[in-house]
């Protein structure tokens, strides 16, 4: 089953509209809550008046700073899973606006039509302070991040080593370059949404738009000072993430509240403008010198990195540490400084500082290939790191780079390319052909699993893990039945539900290899038990036999020697007095095996784009990106995965940016209209390529997760080929035509 | 010293009245009493509690609410339910054989094409696909579906999947 290319287990219930998100579980007797979002961003609200919303029919309470219930004091309590350090923000906590969008007010009403409505009837007066938000006009004040919990996971960079700024100096061939983005919001295709469900002693049922249950239960829990179970999260569908879902998002904080106060059921979903007034991938600006001996090696590398964060947490990413991982240059300073603007947190977006900071080095790495006379490609592989001085010069698990190179070469035909800029045309388009490489961490966490067989013979397991469109569902029943030796439908995994056995938030393309363990020691336990209770069966053929030497099949334990000799699950869930057999597991990481090794995925994107001399447009024809991320567990969706990161790659390199007027610190295209991804059009000819891979001292499984690892590749990929299409260095993304003409 | 206050344009103190309706949604009628301006969106999310057409924008920029009018496709979200009594609605929950239950042939395309990931926007994108070929302009040329798609957002970026399960079922229909 494992590695088998199976179509997603969920699919059925997606196709037929039958799989609920968080906006749709239409719970009895439910009220709608609508918010209000301030209109400045900075300062203080002086008047804020709901006496017209209040007098309509059917507007049962409108919330605000001033009659709020009370929830928690400390800062403590309303830190969650992926909390950077500082102190959280706390819906309609005071008069004070910190950003644009804030939420001010919740109105809460029988219907969502008069809920609109009453939402648009609140006045409020303002003083307004000027604001800060432009990354640009404040370089020179960048700082030092302060470190926290989450740089356990995002390391911050490692002191310098050797002496860049003399090596640079004297190298024969060298380039600098600043390389700038701007912010991006994950906009998923589903908005942020919550229903709260009102029960029996005011038990709250929370159906949340999240990328882990397990979170939000404890952010509620810990905000609203209730014990875990007066509150139960349930989140089977997720209509995307991206990383937005990392964190406890207001909706939940404010459906709560209306929830315990008025006593009813409660839904509240953002709409897609409120889906810009929270996190977003920080606008970062980027600093690299490189420099290279004659042969082509590299002899200095310095990266800098300065990006935004809001006044009140310091959000961190790693951003130059992978220009470390890439390329083990003796001479290399990297640094990464923050900068506090009025603006809400950033937040973890997909590859979040891999994207970024790859970029970068990978459009450097081109630009220095070129000023030696050297092949990029040839360049990469002269300069192959096999070690990662960012880790104290750890080797890697496994690293098959190289194959991602060769063979994403082949395929793509890079060895036909010529190699001077403006030198491939089709007819009146330039041709322009760019590859980059990618890398992103392999980590696994804690997790804890149940498998139950069930009295008819199947087998039921469970964590209250999540599935963003991941494929959680379908690769966890694969591990679950092979393990057991069972066909795939009978076996069921479920996940989205704090009563379920704890999981960590789906992040870190950690999903895999994390829940991925927990699912196989809890099924080896239970296949464990089984045996022992198909031993001790009256008249069992397995009576004598030893663990290692049965193996389980088509439902049955069967004996290596003779497979015919057998005892099948059923009759042994039978025999247990007709109860289920269940055993619960916890899987930690081997933290001994991996501690001397640095464990990433690494990918190579090769990109083909056609650019319109005379409009400036890019498009990127096609595309093959080649993978080394472990044991695959399952193509088909492993490819969906690396397929939809390319199309991130692709948004992000031509496409997608938050675009704020400075003067207001107001988004000004927080729609799906102005603010553009691709759409099927602009998506043409991919292909992926996994190239084999066995690693097994990143997990038991021996995978790596590889949602975001697609995706990092591929903006350098395709500024690299404009380059050798239009001969123009482009450094600043998203490349739209302006920047061509 | 800025204030600043949200404009407020001529509020009516009252809102109209809800009003019956009846709608024919995937085959059957059905009686609500909705307010005159809920869109038809709403009304199947909301009072008929057919959640399977999605809002992911409300404002016409995302086809994530795409259901079949008359078998034509329209976004639900810009429309309003008592525009639509005398037509014959379609959802994704009504698409399959009711009969036999049998998926309609882009559903199980879908499926065996990987074509989503959240599966947020594949009822639009399935509602979509079967009006563009009940529209017929299209020939099966990759190219050509790509653009009449483009009305349906997926962030996952399923798209080439996409493509290719609506083409299979092309080669099949032909
Ligand atoms: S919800 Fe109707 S087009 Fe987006
Ligand atoms: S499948 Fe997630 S948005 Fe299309």
């Amino acid at each position: 089953m494992i590695g088998k290319p199976i179509s997603r287990v969920d699919g059925p219930e997606k196709v037929t509209g039958q799989a609920k998100y968080a906006a749709e579980f239409n719970v009895p007797d439910l009220t709608y809550g609508v918010v209000v979002s301030s209109t400045i961003t900075k300062g203080t609200i002086t008047r804020i008046d709901t006496t017209k919303a209040l007098a309509l029919e059917g507007v049962l309470e409108v919330f605000t700073h001033k009659n709020r219930p009370k929830t928690a004091w400390f800062d403590m309590s309303y830190k969650d899973q992926d909390s950077p350090p500082g102190s959280p923000f706390r819906p309609l906590h005071d008069d004070q606006v910190k950003y644009n969008g804030q939420p001010i007010a919740l109105v809460v009403a029988d219907t969502f039509e008069v809920a609109r409505y009453a939402a648009t009837l609140i006045e409020v007066d303002y003083d307004a302070e000027p604001c800060e938000t432009d990354l640009l006009k404040h370089l020179h004040e960048a700082r030092d991040p302060e470190s926290g919990v989450a740089n356990v996971f995002k390391p911050l960079p490692p002191k310098p080593r050797g002496n860049s700024a003399a090596a640079y100096a004297n190298a024969p061939v060298s380039m600098s370059a600043r390389y700038i983005h701007g912010m991006q919001h994950h906009n998923p295709m589903e908005m942020f949404a919550t229903t709260v469900e009102y029960g029996r002693n005011g038990k709250l049922t929370i159906y949340d738009k999240t990328q882990g249950a397990t979170n939000s239960q404890l952010y509620v829990t810990q905000a609203f000072n209730l014990s875990f179970d007066q509150v139960r999260v349930v989140s089977p569908y997720v209509g995307g993430g991206f990383g937005s879902g990392l964190r406890p998002q207001y909706q939940l904080f404010l459906a709560v509240m209306a929830a315990r106060a008025l006593k009813r059921s409660v839904r509240v979903s953002l709409t897609r403008q409120q889906m810009w007034s929270f996190g977003h991938r920080p606008a970062t600006v980027q600093n690299i010198r490189l420099a290279a001996d004659s042969d082509g090696k590299l002899a200095a590398v310095e990266h800098e990195a300065i990006a935004e964060t809001s006044q009140f947490e310091d959000y961190t990413e790693t951003v130059v540490n992978w220009t470390g991982k890439l390329y083990d240059c003796p001479n290399s300073t990297l640094s990464y400084k923050l900068k506090s603007l009025d603006m809400y947190s950033p937040l973890d977006m997909r590859a979040p500082g891999g994207v970024t900071g790859v970029h970068a080095i990978e459009c450097a790495i081109d630009e220095l290939a070129y000023k030696a006379g050297i092949d990029p490609l040839d360049f990469r592989f002269k300069n192959y790191s096999e070690k990662d001085w960012t880790e104290k010069d750890k080797p890697y698990s496994s690293k098959e780079l190289r194959a991602c190179f060769t063979q994403g070469a082949e395929r793509f035909g890079w060895s036909n390319r010529t190699p001077e800029p403006r030198s491939m045309r089709r007819g009146h388009t330039l041709i322009g052909w760019g590859m980059a490489t990618g890398i992103w961490d392999a980590s696994q966490v804690p997790a804890r699993a149940e498998a139950v067989l069930t009295v008819n013979g199947k087998l039921r397991v469970s964590s209250a893990t999540a599935d963003i469109g991941t494929g959680t569902y379908t690769i966890m029943t694969q591990i679950a039945a092979e393990l057991l030796g069972m066909p795939l439908e009978n076996v069921i995994f479920r996940l989205g539900d704090t009563d379920m056995p704890l999981a960590p938030i789906q992040g870190g393309s950690w999903t895999a290899a994390t829940v991925g363990s927990a699912v196989k020691v809890t099924c080896e336990a239970l296949a464990k038990k089984l045996f022992k209770l198909a031993r001790k069966m009256p008249g069992s053929p397995l009576a004598g036999a030893d663990f290692d030497d049965v193996f389980f099949a088509s439902s049955h334990i069967r004996l290596r020697r003779d497979p015919s000799l057998s005892v099948s699950l059923q009759a042994i869930v039978d025999q247990n007095g007709g109860r289920a057999i269940s055993e619960t597991g916890t899987s930690l990481p081997n933290v001994l095996k991996q501690k001397d090794y640095s464990r990433s995925a690494h990918a190579a994107a090769f990109v083909e784009v056609e650019v319109d001399e005379d409009f400036g447009t890019v498009v990127v024809t096609r595309a093959v990106s080649a993978v080394a991320a472990g044991r695959i567990l399952n193509p088909k969706t492993a490819r969906s995965q690396i397929i939809g990161g390319m199309v991130w790659g692709i948004s992000s390199a031509l496409q997608e940016e938050s675009i704020m007027d400075h003067r207001y610190g107001r988004y000004m295209n927080h729609n799906l209209a102005e603010y553009h991804i691709p759409v099927c059009a602009d998506v043409r000819d991919l292909d992926v390529i996994f190239v084999e891979e066995v690693d097994d001292i990143v997990n038991p499984l021996g995978v790596k997760g590889v949602g975001e690892v697609g995706l990092v590749a591929m903006p350098a990929a395709i500024a690299n080929a404009v380059f050798h299409a239009t001969g123009k260095r482009i450094h600043d993304l998203p490349i739209q035509l302006d920047k061509l003409l | 010293m800025l204030t600043e206050t949200l404009p407020v344009a001529n509020a009516p103190d009252a809102l109209p009245a809800t009003q019956p309706i009846e709608l024919t949604i995937n085959g059957q009628k059905r009686q609500f009493r909705l307010a005159p301006w809920t869109t038809l969106l709403d009304a199947l999310r909301e009072y008929a509690n057919l959640t399977g057409t999605k809002k992911g924008c409300d404002h016409g920029q995302c086809g994530a609410c795409t259901v079949l009018i008359d078998g034509k496709r329209v976004n639900s979200c810009l429309t309003l339910a008592v525009m639509h009594e005398d037509h014959a609605i379609t959802t994704i929950e009504g698409l399959a054989d009711s009969a036999t239950g049998q998926f309609h042939p882009l559903q199980q395309a879908f499926i065996d094409h990987d074509a989503f990931q959240c599966g947020y926007c594949t009822p639009g994108q399935i509602c979509s696909a079967v009006g563009m070929l009940n529209e017929g302009k299209v020939e099966n040329k990759a190219d050509q579906i790509r653009e009449l798609m483009s009305g349906n957002l997926c962030r996952c970026g399923a798209y080439p999947h996409i493509v290719d399960a609506i083409q299979e079922v092309m080669k099949k229909e032909r």
